[in-house]
């Protein structure tokens, strides 16, 4: 592909309305732009449909907006989370073989640079993780009215392990197993919004988990039911498991993996890393026999490289969500209320 | 990671957590003072680790819970006036007023902003010109020097688009209030170890001379609280009352000399109203007489006083250590971190919310 952007950045340095008006700008960046990058990744420009042949097993569906700020932070930018979020919430649902849909919002005055560097990200993202962008769509409002760039991106994949992966197959018993640490792209994020500078840069979590779904199945691991942790962060998600299926779960804090630059950002502004979003990490529970396997088949792909297992589903008794301390003592895992905003002291 | 592994380590806690079970002989009630060490007790679950009748209370050092409502009300005012921006720290930004909260003014239009550093409610004076900006200055002694610097350098700046709506309180004279008052249960203190890093020890030796009560000056992770506690409980046990410093790795018993200095530059002590308690005298910070051209409420007033709702909440009962906050009938059901209804569900730091997140029994 061509590095540098096609549209020529003489004529439209920036993003003008007519971009998104139905004429010849909007025909020109759909040619000259989104088919340059897209082109070899199965877009359909000639239907305003996209067509796919009959599939075997059932179709899953998901959709998932982007209008993260700021466009390009640390180890990633709004592109390839767009592609990563989607493909990641048809990976909880073991589907294949994924096709994605891709609508931009693009702001009056955009610069066509950072579109192009979006939309380059996005080709590149999908390629990693094997999926097709087959449609789009792109509307430009007025400046001032967005953010630069809202991405929406929808995804279709093919369901064909016949598994249930859905809170109900949960048992008592089963363990927790999660593909690596937790936290590190909402502080990535934040630390690059709010200016904080720390020693090291904290890059973003972001990564596909498709390849990590399909090898857990491959191998024949016993996965009850899977849960991408994005905002919210674990707790967030164990509770959603808990609200589903009436069980409990019990985490360790000292197996619960989090870099210890998460950790300091987290100390200094009062934030708990279970809040904390991610987004590129999975939550699988698994049958206890098969725990260490899911581990030892997780630690084979480059994003489960530091999967661990990080505690157990076990009988509700009154508190959905609990954690061994390192101190010793169980406390409760509460649910973020808000925003997560840093404490005065 | 360093500085934090080591005081949150299991066996160390519990060893600690052994000395206090031998060394207690009887019951006895402590207070730890600030939002930071109820959260960390509630966090770390050390209550659980201690004998059933050492019983700790939770202190009203959560400067955000006790900030009056009519002080939120007039920054949620200001905040809806064109060409404001109203800043502070990010936990002041929920705490309701008496109709809505920052948040919400926000979301109607107004410009709020969160910072982390007082400096940068300064620059953000200086980068917009054509808007007043008034920075919600709340806290202890701890965060009272850097609000101060902000003041201070907006003064030598020259800056006339900068104000402060000062929320400062004082912790001896709110510990004070409640050792005089008729119902006090507190037999000792965990004093606040970042108050004491800027002030010293010198305020709490009349408090202890006065009141004849201990005094540990006190960290906020698992081994320094408990640390802390067994402090407490020696003297208790053996009698004695004294200030103890248990937090020496921070706390220099002459505090922090540069800090009072640009402190006392720009406030001033004065009389003030703590939500949930009442006017405590002396209890509070307001800018003095050279730096008063800064004052948010001289600048803006509110336009009407709005009569808070009436509420079954205890919360008074329980900023002065009478009640636990799982005894508030609604505790939890009707009052929660989304729907506070009393100062200490407010802020994360106060004691009601540190329940709720971290201990609440029943879902």
């Amino acid at each position: 592909m061509n590095l540098s952007c096609p549209i020529p950045l003489t004529n439209y340095p920036r993003v003008l309305l007519a971009h998104g008006g139905g004429g010849t700008l909007m025909r020109g960046l759909i040619d000259v732009m989104f088919s340059a990058a897209f082109g070899d990744l199965g877009l359909q420009t000639d239907t305003d449909a996209a067509l796919f042949p009959p599939t075997e097993g059932g179709l899953a569906l998901t959709t998932d907006s982007f209008v993260v700020h700021p466009l390009f932070f640390p180890g990633g930018d709004i592109g390839r989370l767009a592609i990563h979020g989607t493909v990641n919430d048809l990976a909880t649902v073991g589907a294949v073989n994924g096709r994605l849909t891709c609508s931009f919002i693009l702001e009056e005055g955009l610069p066509m640079e950072d579109l192009w560097r979006v939309v380059r990200s996005m080709a590149e993202a999908a390629r990693e993780a094997g999926v097709a962008i087959v449609t789009g769509d792109t509307k430009v409002v007025d400046r001032g009215h967005g953010h630069g760039i809202y991405i929406n991106t929808a995804g279709v994949g093919e369901v064909r392990h016949g598994l249930d992966l859905s809170p109900k197959s949960i048992r008592a018993g089963d363990v927790m197993v999660v593909n690596g640490d937790i936290g590190r792209h909402g502080v990535a994020i934040v630390a690059q919004r709010e200016g904080l500078d720390f020693e090291t840069v904290i890059e973003t979590d972001s990564a596909p988990l498709n390849g990590l779904v399909a090898a857990w199945l491959a191998a024949g691991i016993r996965v009850r039911c899977l849960r991408d942790i994005t905002r919210g962060g674990l707790a967030a998600v164990l509770h959603e498991l808990a609200g589903a299926g009436g069980l409990a779960y019990h985490l360790v804090e000292a197996q619960v993996p989090v870099r210890e630059d998460v950790m300091s950002v987290c100390e200094l502004l009062g934030f708990d890393p279970l809040h904390i979003a991610c987004e590129g990490r999975m939550l699988a529970v698994v049958a206890a026999e098969d725990a260490d396997r899911a581990v030892t088949v997780a630690q084979t792909e480059a994003v489960g490289e530091g999967a661990t297992v990080i505690g157990t589903v076990i009988e509700r008794d009154v508190v959905p969500v609990t954690m061994r301390s390192r101190s010793g003592a169980s406390r409760v895992v509460s649910m973020l209320s808000g925003e997560p905003l840093p404490r005065i002291c | 990671m360093k500085f934090v592994d080591e005081y949150r380590n299991a066996s160390e806690v519990q060893r600690i957590a052994d000395v206090i079970h031998r060394v207690a002989t009887q019951p006895w009630t402590m207070m730890e003072i600030c939002g930071g060490q109820t959260h960390a007790i509630a966090r770390f679950g050390l209550e659980e680790l201690l004998p059933p009748g050492i019983e700790l209370v939770h202190g009203p050092g959560c400067p955000v819970c006790v900030t009056p409502i009519e002080k939120i009300d007039l920054a949620v005012e200001i905040a809806l006036l064109p060409n404001t921006i109203v800043c502070s720290y990010g936990d002041m930004l929920r705490v309701p007023g008496s109709r809505k909260d920052l948040l919400s003014a926000k979301s109607e239009g107004a410009r709020v902003q969160a910072v982390y550093s007082p400096l940068d409610a300064v620059k953000l004076a200086e980068d917009n010109p054509d808007r007043q900006v008034v920075f919600f200055a709340v806290g202890f002694e701890t965060t009272a020097p850097a609000n101060a610097l902000a003041v201070y350098t907006a003064k030598q700046r020259g800056l006339k688009n900068f104000s402060v709506l000062m929320a400062h309180v004082l912790v001896p004279p709110a510990m004070e209030a409640l050792l005089s008052a008729p119902d006090n249960r507190v037999q000792a203190f965990l004093a606040a170890g970042h108050v004491c890093t800027i002030m010293g020890l010198s305020e709490y030796e009349v408090l202890v001379d006065r009141y004849r009560i201990p005094v540990v000056v006190t960290g906020f992770e698992p081994v320094d609280i408990l640390l802390g506690v067994l402090g407490c409980l020696r003297q208790l046990e053996e009698g004695r009352a004294e200030l103890e410093n248990a937090y020496e790795r921070v706390v220099q018993p002459e505090g922090n000399e540069t800090a009072r200095r640009m402190m006392y530059e720009v406030f001033a002590v004065g009389d003030r109203e703590w939500r949930g308690m009442g006017v405590i005298p002396l209890s509070g910070l307001q800018l003095n007489e050279a730096y008063a051209e800064f004052d948010a409420e001289s600048r803006f007033t509110l336009s009407e006083r709005c009569e808070p709702l009436p509420t079954p909440c205890i919360a008074g009962q329980i900023l002065r250590g009478l009640k636990k906050p799982h005894e508030c009938p609604v505790f939890g059901t009707n009052c929660n971190p989304e729907h506070p209804l009393g100062a200490p569900m407010v802020s994360s730091e106060g004691a009601c919310a540190a329940y709720y997140s971290y201990r609440r029994v029943s879902p």
